[in-house]
């Protein structure tokens, strides 16, 4: 197979592996203002605190992937989106350190209550923002340094989107983990972020395939839409299903409380390909393929046996580190 | 006022790795420590060890954070100030940062969620198991950063296309002619960093009359750790030199203040202030000869000075004259108390002497202060370049607004300034509060015991309080 094609796939891999894992619980913190009852807080922060550096070490796999396959790329985002990245790198700083200080802290609690969920919310509106702006197809390079090319309407909708879409996982991801009341509060907000998740993917759809031209004929030229179809139709069954499990909560019907993660979960794959179908084979659209930015073949072969070992075997033990605190929060409490 | 992208990035730079590297070192001579009394625990059944084990667990979780999200910036940061020289090093240092956050970082942050909250959830020996697990990630993370600095200080294995360095050989990129000497001398500082850490603060104790046999157990260890690896760490710093010397001599002309373009007779400058203006030392002071025989291992072998390279291509020298002296200051200073201690337990005083023990607590951050200085003699030794005599560091600079460098630079300082004043507080927090109590421990070896137990108890616990939701659980 083309290497440079191989590396691509991983960079997509990793990308969606960060957003669904780090997704959910960035969500946690977008979900915190609506927890606000004794120890709630200190439930939805025991059901990550095992798992966060593993999920964010994602964002640092996906930065060098990005850097080692393919550096023109790799140069060109990150300079030209200096702001947006600074500050989702200041976002994550505050709610990583408020782990560690919350549970420690006696009298600080509501500032690292403040800076985790701040910290989230804002790591995730700029994450959907450089999203937008790469879709958008804003020029990148040298030359537009001095822009700000990536603040737009279209863009600021992304970021909301985005907040939108974790924060689903992440109340599905509580619904999983906990009893009593904060399933049920996760259970109803979990209603209401569907439908917002929804909405805001079909409106970031026609808005694209309205402004984009190229995306525009990707999907409609020819029979294509018939081929593609199956993406949206599948987005809406799977929404329809997720809400059935999560309705049928409240209903007090049989219930299975993994299954709306698992559906969360496969809503976000269907936006993340739709969205590799439109963008393919480019790295930043219209500007620069994979193919023109990929290393010499050198560095992608080294690199290869490494990826092809190292990423399975880190699933492996990342399965395994979920599955010693599977169950509820309540289960495993105990600290260190 | 004109602003230098350029400077002000290279400030961003610097400050924001200074601040990450504080934690590292900590954490990779701590998850040593830990492995190994975790390890003595599960052989001897001493619950000393495992009072030591989990109480520096705490400190060590809080500066493990604390290095998580300052290194994160850093991965990115290459790219946004430093775009030209990752576009063309990627194909070099790419692979090599790849695959330390497939080896290491995945590794460590996989198996900390077990280390810290799996005491009660796994079986002792895993828990051992992950705790060693975290440790190995920690060396071979910096076995690969190590690697792809000490390629940018003295580069091989590479060829240059279109401007762009691409790898002609893989083993002589790893295996670069510095690395070896630059991986080991950096271990060694972060044991010694933690080994110093913890006879600090047992020291402290023992000076409070608290928790004493706790704190004699730390300190008896760690000045028998300290008195092996200080004397190590002083030989390898010498073999590290003299590489130095081969492969970079202006960095060494610069440590050493060598201004002469060749000198036969160099003296050991024990105080000196190298002006840059004048090309010479002001106020000098120092040992004939000394420099010579220590350099080059013979009494009067010739070292390339300064004025050997035009003043452009010279570093800050002042800057790096010092930094090496701190640096090896410290390691002596560290080599002294490893051999006072040694007198001290021979007359049976090490836990009484006062003025002993409050000279080790003044040394609780002195391995921290040792690995900057230290890195800076390494850092700015190099500069005017970044890849050592093939690439400057001024024509790498992404060419970004200036205000907008200044802006992060400003928020970096008032984050990092406000974060580590949280961290020492939360540190004082811990130390203040104590080990854990050998009562709270036996507790916690029954939960161990039978993994069921504490699960059965929270369970009725909660049977208890909300008998209608139980139900639906099963
Ligand atoms: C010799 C040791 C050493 C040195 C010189 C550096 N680091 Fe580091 N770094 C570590 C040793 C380490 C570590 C021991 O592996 C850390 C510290 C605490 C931790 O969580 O892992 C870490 C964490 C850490 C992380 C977070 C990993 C995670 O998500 O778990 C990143 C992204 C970096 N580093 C990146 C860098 C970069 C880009 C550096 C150079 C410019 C750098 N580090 C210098
Ligand atoms: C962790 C310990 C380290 C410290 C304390 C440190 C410190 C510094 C300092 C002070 C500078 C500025 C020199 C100057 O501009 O005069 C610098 C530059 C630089 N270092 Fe390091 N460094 C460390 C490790 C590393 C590693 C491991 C790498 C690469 C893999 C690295 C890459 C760079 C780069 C790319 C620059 C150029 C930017 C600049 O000149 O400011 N450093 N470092
Ligand atoms: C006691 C005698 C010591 C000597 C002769 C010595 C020598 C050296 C030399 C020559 C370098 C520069 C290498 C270069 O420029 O490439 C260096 C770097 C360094 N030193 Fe030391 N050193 C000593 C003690 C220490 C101690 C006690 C520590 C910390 C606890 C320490 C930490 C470091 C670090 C972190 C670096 C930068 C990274 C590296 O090159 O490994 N050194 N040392």
């Amino acid at each position: 197979m083309d290497l440079a094609l191989f590396y691509f796939l991983v960079l997509g891999f990793a990308i969606f592996m960060y957003v669904l894992l780090d997704g959910f619980d960035l969500g946690i913190g977008i979900l915190y203002p609506w927890f606000n009852q004794e120890g709630e807080r200190d439930h939805l922060m025991r059901s990550i605190s095992h798992v966060w550096d593993g999920n964010e070490t994602w964002l640092v796999f996906g930065g060098v992937v990005l850097f080692a396959a393919f550096p023109a790329a790799y140069a060109g985002i990150t300079s030209t989106f200096y702001l947006p990245i600074m500050l989702m790198l200041f976002a994550l700083i505050f709610r990583g350190v408020a782990f560690e200080y919350r549970f420690k802290s006696d009298t600080s609690r509501p500032y690292w209550d403040f800076a985790f969920s701040a910290g989230s919310a804002i790591a995730a509106f700029c994450q959907g923002m450089l999203l937008g702006s790469i879709v958008q197809g804003v020029p990148v390079g040298v030359d537009s340094l001095s822009s700000l090319h990536w603040l737009t309407p279209f863009s600021i909708l992304t970021g909301f989107s985005v907040m939108a879409g974790y924060a689903l996982l992440a109340a599905c991801y509580l619904f999983m983990k906990s009893r009593g009341r904060i399933q049920d509060h996760a259970a109803k907000l979990g209603k209401r972020l569907l439908l917002i998740t929804i909405l805001a993917m079909i409106i970031v759809s026609l808005w694209t395939v309205a402004s984009q031209v190229d995306i525009r004929q990707r999907w409609f030229s020819g029979l294509n839409f018939l081929w593609l179809s199956p993406l949206p139709i599948i987005t809406l069954i799977v929404a329809v299903l997720a809400w059935r499990d999560l309705n049928s909560h409240a209903t007090g019907t049989v219930h299975h409380e993994g299954r709306p993660f698992w559906y969360a979960a496969t809503l976000f794959l269907l936006g993340f390909a739709g969205l590799v179908v439109g963008l393919f084979p480019y790295l930043i659209p219209r500007q620069l393929t994979f193919m023109e930015a990929a290393s010499p073949d050198s560095s992608l072969l080294f690199l290869l046996p490494g990826i092809c070992i190292f990423v399975p075997l880190i699933c492996a033990y990342t399965l395994w580190g979920y599955r010693v605190f599977s169950g509820k929060v309540e289960d495993y409490q105990e600290g260190y | 006022m004109d602003l230098d992208v350029a400077i002000l990035s290279r400030i961003q730079f610097a400050f924001t790795v200074s601040f990450h590297i504080i934690f590292p070192s900590i954490t990779i001579g701590l998850a040593t420590l830990i492995t190994i009394w975790e390890g003595l625990w599960l052989k001897t059944h001493n619950p000393y060890y495992l009072q030591l084990a989990k109480f520096w667990i705490k400190p060590f979780a809080i500066t493990f954070g604390m290095g998580v999200v300052s290194g994160i910036v850093l991965s990115y940061e290459f790219g946004t100030n430093f775009s030209k020289f990752s576009e063309i090093t990627g194909a070099v240092l790419g692979p090599l940062m790849a695959y330390e956050v497939l080896t290491a970082f995945f590794m460590e942050a996989g198996f900390l969620g077990v280390m810290l909250f799996g005491w009660q959830r796994v079986g002792r020996k895993l828990h051992f198991f992950a705790t060693l697990t975290v440790m190995v990630g920690t060396w071979i993370s910096a076995f690969w950063i190590i690697v792809a600095n000490s390629w940018m200080q003295t580069p091989t294995g590479y060829k240059i296309i279109d401007g762009k360095f691409e790898v002609a050989s893989w083993m002589e990129v790893i295996f670069n002619p510095s690395m070896p000497y630059r991986l080991t001398h950096m271990v060694v500082a972060s044991l010694i960093t933690a080994t110093f850490v913890v006879a600090g603060i047992s020291a402290y104790y023992l000076l409070k009359k608290q928790h004493v046999p706790f704190a004699k157990k730390g300190l008896s260890m760690c000045m028998w750790f300290a008195l092996v690896l200080t004397p190590l760490q002083a030989w390898i710093g010498d073999m590290h030199g003299l590489n130095v010397r081969e492969h970079q001599p202006t960095k060494l002309a610069a440590m050493e203040g060598i201004w002469p373009a060749e000198e036969e007779n160099v003296p050991l400058l024990l105080f000196a202030m190298p002006n840059m203006e004048s090309e010479s030392n002001d106020y000098e002071i120092g040992i004939p000869n000394l420099g010579s025989l220590i350099l080059t291992h013979s009494w009067d072998g010739a070292v390339q000075g300064l004025k050997a390279v035009p003043p452009e291509d010279r570093p800050n020298v002042p800057l790096v004259f010092w930094s090496f002296r701190v640096m090896v200051g410290i390691g002596f200073g560290m080599i002294g108390i490893a051999i006072l201690a040694l007198l001290l337990r021979r007359k049976g005083r090490l836990y009484e002497n006062k003025a002993f023990l409050s000279l080790v607590t003044l040394f609780t951050p002195m391995g921290v202060i040792a690995v900057l200085a230290g890195w800076y003699v390494v850092e700015i030794g190099r500069q005017p370049w970044i890849v050592y005599n093939l690439v400057r560091t001024s024509e790498i600079v992404s060419p970004l607004p200036p205000e907008r460098v200044l802006f992060t630079l400003t928020m970096f300082v008032i984050i990092y300034s406000l974060l580590i004043g949280v961290y020492l507080y939360f540190m004082r927090k811990l130390i203040k509060k104590g080990p854990p109590s050998m009562e709270t421990l036996e507790q916690q070896l029954i939960g161990m015991k039978a993994p069921g137990y504490a699960l059965a108890w929270v369970k009725s616990l909660k049977t208890k309080d909300h008998p209608t939701i139980e139900q639906g659980d099963k």
